[in-house]
């Protein structure tokens, strides 16, 4: 890779990024929050959020996209927690105990997943966002009618009183902020979870191993090339497969711990905004469709929720309407999304060029000929 | 025997269960006490308020630009328009064709950005448009709290300013196309004539549309870039040019859509709005780079027949509303199929 190709990549890519620092540098003072709000609301969020952010790392290295599929993960970790109230197992073993139950179907599930976003290459991002769509119908099947009607539920007071289907709300007091609260440090008047920063550094330390693996390894060749892959001997489509396997089960770990942090659970909707928000975050943290590293997650959940937290403020205090600034917010979000997309995909479709300063651009040049050849 | 098995392979056997599925619920309908007119005139005033928005998808899917889920761009022209001639003063059929003459020129111009944005995307075209869409609906939830709107049925009340989260037609333009030539037979029954009249007129425009010069080579461009580039067509000028009627349509389906429900849903309500018109566009059996009038007509009927027919139906087969998860299942399994497809390549 030449210098001049590496910088303007490095510009391009921070494009999004600039203007959410710039955004977020003009909004936070207007608000009018304290320094000790902002950075309590940031550490808290980054403990919530980041773990299902970082589900989203290891399809992109194997060349998939963002997995946008990893609702699916999100609604494994929900059915886990909804088996872990019922059975009223408290604190954190009744996490672990959601986790195992989730686990098998996670793994199922990105075992689906995986195998319909092989029939779609080349658009598997939109196929995975609609197969979260079509899950979501599915999900809603089990949890509203089979639950406690044909899968049994023992506790009267989460199912409808109907006698089947499970309440809208689903309160997590059993299990609220255990993980947040085993290890809780407080840092000049900030409340640090140490307990869950420390099983997402653990994280980012399996990712980091993890990229060393022969797996991991293949990964990042199928990323770069699947024909030449392919003809190295990986099999393409089974570690395909196994990439997205474990970005579901990260994602229905990191559902978890997202709503034990939350504290209830809608039980229908929390998994709506899941991919939406991990998406936006690792992309506004500079990650484009193709690449995506550790400090881009860390960067995109600051600035993100950064966001999300003093735009309602700054736009009650400018036009004198919190709605205003949640829309505005809401629509930067999406935007940030679509201008990271584009400027990917302009960039690919100027291949040719690319395609001379390294490895990585031959992938957008030569999407026929693959498809031919797999 | 043959023939048959290709039309199964061809049609797909989604949309053939899709069709049967139909059928039984039209044959149960009478056992379970619903009533089949009013069931049947449900459907055909559905498929006129939604027939437009699914035709809205067809110019972008001969081009190669894939499934519009961008739709929302169209729509906001639309609804840009609607605002536009209720602010005026416009009423009845006049409000009605001021909306759409309003609309046209931002839907021309929005067309335009958002096609030119999809020319410099080719291959990711159908997820850049799916957060275009949202981007614009989320981006204009702002603007019609601060655009200087000031008709008192419009804005909110007691702030006097920002626009309603709905807005209703009445004393407007509300069922001015259902209402004209309308047929009513018996009590429950009623034909929107002059709605379906309108769907079959804009359906046979764009079908002018693909049999003219421009129409071909639009074809020949979703068919093979390459291939049209070498035979001297503008492969980005007729993308942009599909884009352009695509929003078009888009913001006159939306403004019959309107009509017919009898209110104008702006802030969050176009959002969404793109997926129930992909899925009906498929299951009247287009693919992602192939669709036609019939399959605009057919799906829509099918599509919409479900939606009607399964509240009604199944609730009083199963005594409960089962109607939504086959909503979403049906619809997103749907566009599932259609995208994981092999393309078949016939050259």
């Amino acid at each position: 890779m030449s210098k001049k190709f590496n910088l303007r990549r490095f510009a391009a890519d921070n494009v999004v990024v600039i203007i959410f620092l710039v955004l977020t540098a003009a909004a936070t003072p207007v608000s009018g929050l304290s320094a000790g709000y902002i950075i309590q609301e940031i550490v808290t969020r980054i403990g919530r959020n980041s773990f299902l952010v970082f589900s989203l790392i290891l399809p992109v290295m194997a060349g998939m996209g963002l997995n946008f599929g990893m609702v699916l993960g999100a609604m494994a970790g929900e059915i886990g927690l909804i088996f872990a109230v019922d059975w009223n197992i408290i604190g954190v073993p009744g996490l672990i105990f959601a986790n195992l139950v989730g686990l098998p179907i996670a793994v199922f599930l990105g075992w689906i997943c995986g195998e319909v976003l092989n029939r779609a290459r080349g658009r598997e991002m939109v196929t995975g966002f609609i197969l979260g769509f079509f899950m979501d119908g599915l999900y809603q099947f089990v949890v509203l009618y089979l639950m406690g009607g044909v899968i049994p539920m023992r506790s009267a007071a989460i199912t409808l009183s109907r006698g089947y289907g499970i309440r809208n709300t689903l309160n997590l007091d059993s299990v609220r902020q255990s993980l947040d609260r085993l290890l809780e440090i407080r840092i000049a008047g900030v409340a640090v979870p140490a307990a869950t920063l420390g099983i997402i550094g653990a994280l980012c330390l399996f990712i980091v191993w993890f990229r060393k693996t022969k797996l991991g390894q293949d990964m990042r060749a199928i990323g770069q090339d699947q024909v030449v892959s392919n003809s190295a001997g990986i099999p393409v489509e089974r570690t395909r497969i196994v990439a997205i396997v474990i970005s579901t089960v990260l994602a229905m770990v990191g559902q978890i711990i997202f709503l034990q942090n939350m504290g209830n659970m809608a039980t229908y909707n929390a998994h709506r905004q899941t991919g939406f928000f991990a998406v936006a975050a690792i992309l506004v943290g500079g990650a484009s469709v193709t690449k995506a590293t550790i400090p881009n997650v860390f960067v995109g959940v600051v600035l993100l929720h950064l966001m999300y937290i003093v735009m309602p403020r700054a736009g009650a205090e400018l036009f004198g309407s919190a709605q205003i600034g949640e829309y505005f917010r809401d629509a930067f979000s999406y935007g940030a999304i679509a201008l990271a997309l584009v400027l990917h995909a302009w960039r690919k479709q100027r291949g040719v060029e690319i395609a001379r300063a390294g490895l990585r651009g031959s992938a957008a040049e030569g999407v026929g000929v693959k498809e031919a050849a797999l | 025997m043959r023939s048959a098995r290709e039309f199964v392979a061809d049609f797909g056997w989604p949309r053939i269960i899709i069709f049967f599925f139909l059928i039984g619920l039209f044959i149960a309908a009478p056992f379970v006490g619903v009533r089949i007119d009013t069931s049947i005139s449900d459907v055909l005033n559905r498929f006129g308020q939604n027939a437009i928005l699914v035709l809205a998808l067809v110019p972008m899917v001969q081009s190669g630009c894939g499934l519009n889920f961008g739709l929302p761009v169209g729509i906001i022209a639309g609804l840009l328009g609607g605002t536009l001639a209720m602010q005026f003063g416009l009423t009845g059929w006049l409000g009605f064709a001021g909306a759409l003459a309003i609309s046209m020129p931002f839907a021309i111009l929005f067309g335009w950005l958002y096609g030119s944005l999809l020319n410099r995307v080719k291959g990711d075209e159908m997820t850049i448009a799916m957060y275009v869409g949202f981007s614009i609906v989320t981006f204009f939830s702002i603007l019609w709290l601060l655009l200087p709107y000031t008709n008192p049925s419009m804005v909110w009340g007691y702030a006097g300013q920002g626009l309603r989260t709905t807005i209703t037609l009445d004393g407007y333009w509300a069922h001015v196309l259902n209402d004209t030539l309308a047929l009513r037979v018996g009590e429950s029954f009623k034909l929107p004539t002059g709605m379906i009249l309108f769907v079959f007129l804009c359906a046979f425009i764009v079908y002018l549309f693909f049999r003219s010069k421009t129409g071909t080579a639009i074809t020949a461009v979703g068919s093979n870039p390459d291939f049209a580039r070498a035979g001297g067509v503008s492969v980005n000028k007729m993308r942009t040019i599909s884009v352009v009627v695509s929003t078009m349509l888009g913001a006159a389906g939306i403004l019959v859509y309107q009509q017919s429900y009898g209110f104008i849903q702006l802030y969050q309500g176009p959002l969404y709005m793109a997926f129930p018109a992909v899925a009906a566009l498929l299951i009247g059996g287009a693919s992602v780079n192939k669709a036609s009038m019939a399959n605009v007509l057919v799906g829509t009927l099918l599509f919409q027949g479900i939606l009607t027919m399964t509240p009604s139906v199944i609730n009083s087969v199963l005594k409960t509303d089962m109607s939504e998860v086959i909503r979403i299942v049906l619809s997103n399994g749907m566009i599932l199929y259609a995208l994981t497809r092999k393309t078949k390549v016939s050259k």
